[in-house]
């Protein structure tokens, strides 16, 4: 596997298996996943509704336990890690976008960008500055001070990105992140997530969508809660250089 | 993250929602300003007691007949300025009679020699005055020698005062207060002067008007009337015995040794001992320590009262948390989803907690320090320093205290299930 070749995956997960309930109703959303993720990958995950897409990101993500196996994130075992390791994990390591965007409502888009800084314990002049680059990357600069109700679906997402992006994670998690966007929206998403990959950072995207897999260099395919293929994309040097030209 | 970036979500959360936050901060500001404005009455209240107890004199004693056998103890204050009880002649029960004989031998300058002045009192109860078709119940009608008017420094503002004439010649003549002139003549009632007026149908020829006690709390100290002893035991009352005496010592100094005299000399004529004495005394210490403890009693009383109040706030104060946190169980997920522990969410939710309380107490005290400065069914309320301040702490308390559940209920959400609640 590819993980011999570089010492330290960023996603390394071993007979993941996560059961939801117990008797007869328990339901094996996860059934034994081994994936392994270098540093600088862009996976997408497709899978037809409830294949367990979401679980796995929930477990990747560290926002829930699997219920067997053992996942290392950026070589780090998980299950040694208590409730407030956890929150800094996802704090400094971990970057989410969701399909609703999940902005903190009332908030204006600028304050929901410094909101992970605010947590990590970065000082205020500090955040704001960094805040407000993140939001520029995303074309967002002259947006800073209005309130999620007050953007557009594609610009809350685009919020969300920079929210994700602030705290330089090793990993950027997307579930479905152009799945309530028309498609230029999409298109501007997308964009930016190469952009974020031909940077360096890892990605995980979760989506239904051949445009999004399209995209990236791996697609894992589940079903049932087990992956069934794993196939790798041919570079798109070319083609990722000519789009990061063009933006 | 430090206390100031919780402190500005909660600020946030507080203000997202300004008519709750107003609602929720009216609860704790009605009990703040309850407990201020309350206890200020009682104090007031007790104040103003006190305050009529120091014009009674502080060498002036009052001796009254109780209850054989029951150990002589003073029977609350009810004597001052009042009817302590009637006078009911005809029946022979248990109850002890002081007479004109008793109030006679106090007078006597060997056995007494502490004892300056005696006044033996009597007084008729709902004597109704009539003078050319106006009429009004005089609530105190006392009978007593003109020497009352010394030992309780009572004056006439117009007309003549009572002499030993009128009380040796048996004469139907009175003194009334200005309450009970103004009723009858109208005016400033002093055209009362030498009108006989009827009391209970038996005619009283109007010598003086009274000069104003002034009222404290909610008795009026001027609707009274005054006329000598013996004429009123020869129309209202009878020749039962008396209601009370009034007695001055010689100097505040002297009042415990005349005190003692007295005892002696009733002790003496009652076949009693100090255990068992058929009569109490009281003094303007005894009164003054009863007086206290029953407005503190009172003070008390208003207090928990206030204090209910202020619960009541602050279970006010957790149900809007526990909405609150409710409401906003998703927001709470993201915030866990990007990086907040524990001690971040119960930071933020107990101090909207405490802010809200904070801002209730604050407008409390606000509105209780401008309360206290009406009157307040007759009594000038006097604010304590201790109980505005006891009313905000324990407002500020009230959030910490209600805030921390619906605070720990939020930071132990676990962020996968609150991302997922609806
Ligand atoms: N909290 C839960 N309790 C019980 N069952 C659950 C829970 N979460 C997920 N499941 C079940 O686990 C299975 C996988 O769910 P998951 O959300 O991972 O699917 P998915 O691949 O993300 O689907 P979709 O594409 O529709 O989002 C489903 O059968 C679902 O019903
Ligand atoms: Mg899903």
């Amino acid at each position: 596997m590819t993980g011999a070749r570089v010492p330290r995956p960023v996603l390394d997960l071993r007979g993941v298996t996560k059961v939801f309930g117990a008797g007869d109703t328990a339901v094996h959303a996860l059934g034994g996943v081994d994936l392994v993720v270098d540093r600088g990958e862009y996976v997408a995950v497709m899978g037809a509704s409830g294949s367990g897409k979401s679980t796995l990101m929930n477990i990747v993500g560290c926002l829930d336990v699997p219920t067997r196996g053992r996942y290392l994130l950026d070589g780090v075992d998980t299950r040694r890690l208590d409730e407030g390791r956890q929150a800094m994990v996802r704090n400094r390591k971990i970057g989410f976008v969701f399909q609703s965007f999940n902005l903190v409502p009332r908030t204006s888009a600028q304050s929901n960008v410094e909101l992970p800084l605010a947590y990590a314990g970065v000082r205020l002049a500090q955040r704001r500055e960094r805040a407000a680059a993140a939001l520029a990357r995303v074309g967002l600069a002259d947006r800073g001070h209005h309130l999620p109700s007050e953007l557009s679906g594609g610009q809350q997402q685009r919020v969300a990105i920079a929210r994700a992006l602030v705290t330089e994670p090793v990993l950027l998690l997307a579930d479905e992140p152009t799945g309530a966007l028309d498609s230029r929206s999409t298109r501007e998403v997308l964009d930016l997530f190469d952009d974020v990959s031909a940077g360096g950072r890892t990605i995980l995207v979760i989506t239904h969508e051949e445009e999004v897999a399209e995209r990236a260099h791996r697609v894992v395919r589940f079903r049932d809660g087990h992956i069934v293929s794993d196939e790798r994309r041919a570079p798109r040097g070319a083609r990722a250089a000519a789009a990061g030209g063009a933006a | 993250m430090n206390v100031r970036e919780s402190a500005r979500f909660a600020v946030r959360g507080v203000t997202a929602n300004p008519m709750r936050t107003a609602l929720t901060t009216l609860g704790i500001l009605i009990g703040v300003a309850a407990v201020i404005i309350l206890v200020a009455v009682g104090n007031g209240s007790s104040a103003a007691v006190k305050e009529s107890l120091s014009r009674l004199g502080s060498n002036t004693l009052t001796v009254q007949a109780s209850q054989g056998g029951t150990g002589g103890r003073a029977g609350g204050f009810g004597g001052f300025g009042g009817a302590p009880g009637e006078v009911s002649s005809g029946t022979r029960t248990r109850t002890a009679e002081l007479t004109l004989d008793d109030a006679e031998a106090l007078t006597d300058a060997t056995l007494a020699p502490h004892v300056l002045r005696v006044a033996p009192r009597v007084s008729a109860s709902s004597v109704t005055a009539t003078y050319d078709g106006a009429t009004h119940t005089v609530s105190t009608f006392l009978g007593t020698s003109p020497s009352y008017l010394t030992i309780n420094d009572d004056s006439v503002q117009k007309g003549e005062t009572l002499t030993a004439e009128d009380w040796t010649g048996r004469r139907r003549v009175a003194l009334v207060g200005s309450s009970v002139a103004e009723d009858l003549v109208g005016g400033d009632g002093l055209d009362a002067v030498g009108k006989t007026v009827q009391f209970d149908g038996i005619g009283f020829t109007v010598v003086g008007v009274l000069t104003d006690k002034g009222s404290t709390g909610p008795q009026d100290e001027d609707d009274r009337v005054i006329a000598p002893l013996t004429a009123v035991q020869d129309t209202l009352t009878g020749y039962g015995s008396l209601s009370a005496i009034s007695v001055q010592a010689k100097d505040a100094d002297s009042v415990a040794t005349a005190q003692a005299e007295i005892e002696d000399v009733l002790n003496s004529r009652h076949h009693v001992t100090s255990d068992d004495a058929d009569y109490s005394i009281q003094n303007p210490t005894s009164l003054l320590t009863a007086v206290t403890s029953t407005s503190q009693t009172f003070t008390v009383l208003l207090a928990s009262v206030a204090a209910i109040s202020l619960l009541v706030g602050g279970i006010g104060v957790m149900n809007i948390m526990l909405v609150t946190v409710t409401e906003r169980t998703r927001e709470i997920g993201i915030r866990k989803a990007i990086g907040a522990r524990r001690g971040d969410i119960v930071g933020q939710f107990l101090l909207e907690a405490v802010l809200l309380s904070l801002f209730g107490g604050v407008m409390g005290v606000l509105v209780g320090l401008a309360g206290s400065r009406f009157e307040i069914v007759g009594v000038r309320p006097v604010v304590s320093a201790s109980s505005v301040a006891l009313a905000f702490g324990v407002a500020v308390g009230t959030g910490l205290f209600f805030g921390l559940y619906p605070a720990n209920r939020a930071a132990a959400l676990r962020p996968i299930e609150a991302l997922r609640y609806e």
